[in-house]
């Protein structure tokens, strides 16, 4: 038993300390800025520029080589090369064409047309190159991993990366993708309200209700935790991929242009550098009316200056419906969780956005508490993110409980939706269902995967569609197919099925219906060979270790408490294994490791089988050779 | 911990430790030799979350129970672990998450209790044949619902049915506790058309007050 508790030990972990371990980061990817953070000793750092600066914003620019600039740079550049430039690139992960016509008007740059009905992501065309959105985002993630590495002076190569509570399997498997691609390793994909009430959680010791409102660039979610002591309690989580701060200064900005267009005169058109000058300026003024209660800018492009002039109370009138939807569904989870506001006991702001007084005295009002905010509610995300990555690579009592947001389903007769995993289920999760065949010798079967809370499928989103082949020639309705869904820690889905009569298992060939095909994915890391090819060797290598020393660690205990099964000259014989093995796991020989591991086995399997049979003759003595019915089962027992 | 494992080794059958491949008592969910993390065992969900089996389940202990062994098997416990432990630490917290929604929610546990001892609840959009009474009941409440044109009336409705629910939760308990499992079975089965019914009240008091 003493064994087993020190292995067990949190922090002291001997399979974590493999040597030149990289850092493990915290980043907060957003729609319009980005931050990345390390846990210390303390708590967690933001890492700032030499300006102090945390926020690096999330925009990418091109240049005709190919090589990349992100950051502050990139987003001066807009104004003057938006056919280089790329911003809120956030908004189309994991988006396939149709899901644009939502956010008509918002997206400042090309998108690829796509022939009618087919699916796959989007892929847009900057600088004269065709992109995914997963290339722009791991762009994003290389320069905040630059940004950790430069600040620390060592390599970091993992992450825990937050994503929106709401963001459905396609967003959050892209984001994996986009740092994959950067060559970061995802610790655990994270709901950004989930970070932040960590960060708040550790660093106040909040006990009790709290909601954590997030109103972030191009997102809006609302989650309900329970905290306790070490326990950060999903209860439920509700929110809008496509509502966020993007969306307000685009209100703004279309008042603007309509003042623009009278003043200029109703024959003018206007181009997308008016359109871009204008969505600068109501930034601005959504920014400065946060603090003043008048103001005017001004929009200068092509040569023609118009003067606006906003209110505070002007600017409300012409976001409230935004914020008022945000509010809307802030009662729904609530609803859904069977509680009141009064029950809750605080609210957390997090995102820019909450800045706006009227978002603060609203979520206030509903609420019946002010709204907490003295964690930066720019960067409590990222914060929580580097406090969660510090836990799970150096071990923590913290315990994040997180549920999935949106329910999982798939496609009946007639086009309604069978739910299999509803909304605010506790993850991981994994629940079966069981199909059968509606023709005598069908062979094949076709599987249509849904997210969403609507009936009908057409309404919900499509996540994938399978085949199930080669099902044994049965009567209609004898074949019984056994699919199961299972959601893991980071909210991504796999499908697996097997046949029941026969025990043949599928082959489940899962096509996302946006996300990006493994082909795609090897092509992008082919062509992105800068690090792809080490960054794979390296942690090939390191997972070979770890499973190495997996193996020695085991076998020590197994030494430690029946070492007195060996026969002679045996132990010598485990020992020299182990030796090689050591020198296997010093080297960087992957498969010299596999070899290796493979002769301990070998050397041990004798002792195995005795330590199996003395179990095995123990047990049968505790019990009394009477009470051995054979298949009995064990509640039999009492 | 140490004694339920203790007890096991010598009451349960033995397994294979998949990690250092010596003995393990099969409903171990740590081989008591290396450490490594099992398979979840085949027992039942009070057992998983060391609760004693019975309707009166406290909140507390509950959470207690569910949040000592998520602790212990949360998947960002190995997060640095090798694939296969991560794959066992995810199995055993998909089978803990399993139990705690079951348990926490007074409906599906009566479901599950009555059929753990070995009872049968009329499944779901069943006929109700032989629960005239009920039968009756519920058209009638459908009924009144139908011709409820004001949030108030529904919520008095509401309210009602909501007492009701909490009656049977109490009938459910004594059933319980003296072992009648027809009984149990048919509160039950009254206790599901309630919470449906209280679910339809909740939809249309939304909808009454949409448009008011």
């Amino acid at each position: 038993m003493a064994q087993l508790i020190q292995i067990r030990e949190p922090g002291k972990d001997p399979l974590a300390e493999t040597g030149d371990a990289p850092v493990a980061v915290g980043i907060d990817l957003g729609t319009t800025n980005s931050v990345v953070a390390v846990g210390t000793e303390a708590g967690a750092e933001v890492i700032r520029d030499d300006n102090g600066e945390a926020l690096v914003p999330s925009v990418v620019a091109y240049a005709a080589d190919g090589s990349a600039v992100v950051g502050e740079l990139a987003r001066r550049l807009m104004l003057d090369r938006p056919d280089v430039v790329v911003g809120s690139i956030k908004r189309l992960m994991g988006r396939g064409l149709a899901d644009l016509k939502t956010l008509a008007g918002v997206l400042p740059y090309d998108v690829e047309p796509q022939a009618e009905g087919a699916s796959g992501m989007v892929r847009i065309t900057v600088a004269g190159r065709r992109l995914t959105p997963v290339e722009v985002s791991a762009e994003i993630l290389k320069a905040l991993r630059d940004r950790a590495e430069q600040h620390l002076g060592r390599a970091v190569g993992k992450a825990v990366v937050t994503v929106p509570a709401y963001f459905d399997d396609a967003a959050r498997t892209a984001t994996k993708d986009a740092a994959r691609l950067a060559g970061l390793e995802v610790l655990r994909l994270v709901n950004e309200p989930t970070a932040a009430a960590l960060a708040y959680g550790l660093d106040e010791g909040a006990e009790g209700l709290y909601a954590i409102y997030d109103l972030g660039g191009g997102t809006f979610d609302i989650s309900l935790l329970r905290m306790e002591k070490g326990v950060f309690q999903v209860l439920a989580t509700g929110g809008d991929a496509a509502l966020g701060g993007d969306d307000l200064d685009h209100a703004v900005a279309e008042t603007f242009l309509a003042e623009r267009k009278t003043r200029l005169g109703e024959e003018e058109t206007l181009t997308s550098a008016d359109v871009k000058m204008a969505l600068m300026s109501a930034r601005l003024a959504k920014e400065c009316l946060s603090t003043q209660t008048t103001g005017s800018w001004v929009i200068d492009a092509g040569g023609r200056q118009t003067n606006h002039s906003l209110s505070r109370d002007a600017l409300e009138a012409v976001i409230e419906p935004f914020v008022a939807r945000t509010v809307g569904i802030c009662r729904e989870v609530l609803a859904d969780a069977g509680v009141t506001p009064e029950q809750v006991k605080g609210v957390v702001l997090v995102g820019g956005s909450t800045r706006v007084p009227l978002v603060r005295r609203q979520v206030g009002d509903f609420f019946g508490t002010r709204p907490l905010a003295h964690i930066d509610p720019d960067e409590v995300v990222a914060v929580g993110a580097a406090l969660q990555a510090r836990a799970l690579t150096a071990g923590s009592e913290t315990l994040l409980l997180d549920v999935t947001p949106l329910s999982l389903g798939i496609e009946t007769m007639g086009g309604l939706v069978e739910k299999i995993i509803p909304r605010n289920t506790p993850i991981p999760v994994a629940k079966a269902q069981e199909f059968t065949t509606y023709q005598d010798g069908q062979s094949a079967m076709a599987i249509h995967v849904l997210q969403g809370e609507r009936e009908m499928a057409e309404q919900c989103r499509s996540l994938a569609r399978f085949e199930l082949h080669a099902i044994p020639s049965m009567a209609a309705g004898a074949a019984r197919i056994r699919v199961t869904f299972a959601v893991d820690a980071d909210g991504l889905l796999t499908v697996s099925a097997a046949e029941q009569t026969t025990g043949v298992e599928q082959e489940v060939a899962v096509k996302p219906s946006y996300g990006l095909s493994e082909d795609e994915m090897a092509n992008m890391l082919y062509e992105s060979m800068a690090h792809a090819g080490d960054d794979m060797v390296r942690r090939l290598l390191a997972e070979a270790r770890v499973e190495a020393r997996r193996v020695q660690l085991a076998v020590a205990a197994a030494l430690n408490v029946d070492g007195d099964l060996l026969v002679e000259g045996e132990h010598e014989l485990i020992n020299d294994a182990m030796a090689a093995l050591d020198a296997a796991i010093a080297g960087e020989d992957r498969d010299a490791i596999g070899a290796r591991v493979e002769d301990l086995e070998k050397a041990t399997r004798a002792f195995a089988e005795r330590r199996m049979d003395r179990g095995i003759r123990e047990a049968l003595r505790g019990r009394g050779v009477d009470e051995l019915a054979p298949a009995s089962p064990p509640e039999a027992e009492g | 911990m140490n004694e339920a494992e203790a007890t096991a080794a010598g009451g349960g059958a033995i397994s294979t430790c998949w990690s250092c491949r010596g003995p393990v008592a099969g409903d171990s969910i740590f081989c008591a030799t290396c450490g490594a993390v099992q398979p979840p065992a085949d027992v039942d969900h009070f057992a998983r979350l060391d609760l004693t089996p019975t309707f009166d389940v406290d909140a507390d202990s509950l959470d207690r129970g569910y949040f000592d062994a998520q602790r212990r098997l949360h998947p960002d416990r190995f997060a640095t672990r090798t694939p296969r432990e991560r794959a066992f630490s995810q199995l055993q917290a998909v089978s803990l998450n399993e139990a705690y929604e079951t348990l926490k929610d007074p409906l599906r546990r009566a479901d599950y209790l009555v059929t753990l001892k070995g009872g049968e609840v009329a499944p779901e959009g069943c006929s109700l044949v032989n629960e005239q009474e009920l039968l009756h009941e519920v058209m009638e409440r459908r009924e009144e619902l139908a011709e409820a044109d004001s949030v108030a009336a529904v919520e008095a409705l509401e309210a009602a049915a909501s007492d009701d629910f909490g009656r049977c939760i109490a009938a459910l308990s004594t059933a319980f506790a003296c072992d009648d499992l027809p009984a149990a079975a048919r509160l039950t089965t009254r206790m599901r058309y309630l919470g449906k019914y209280i679910e339809e009240c909740r939809s249309r008091r939304t909808r009454l007050g949409r448009h008011t």
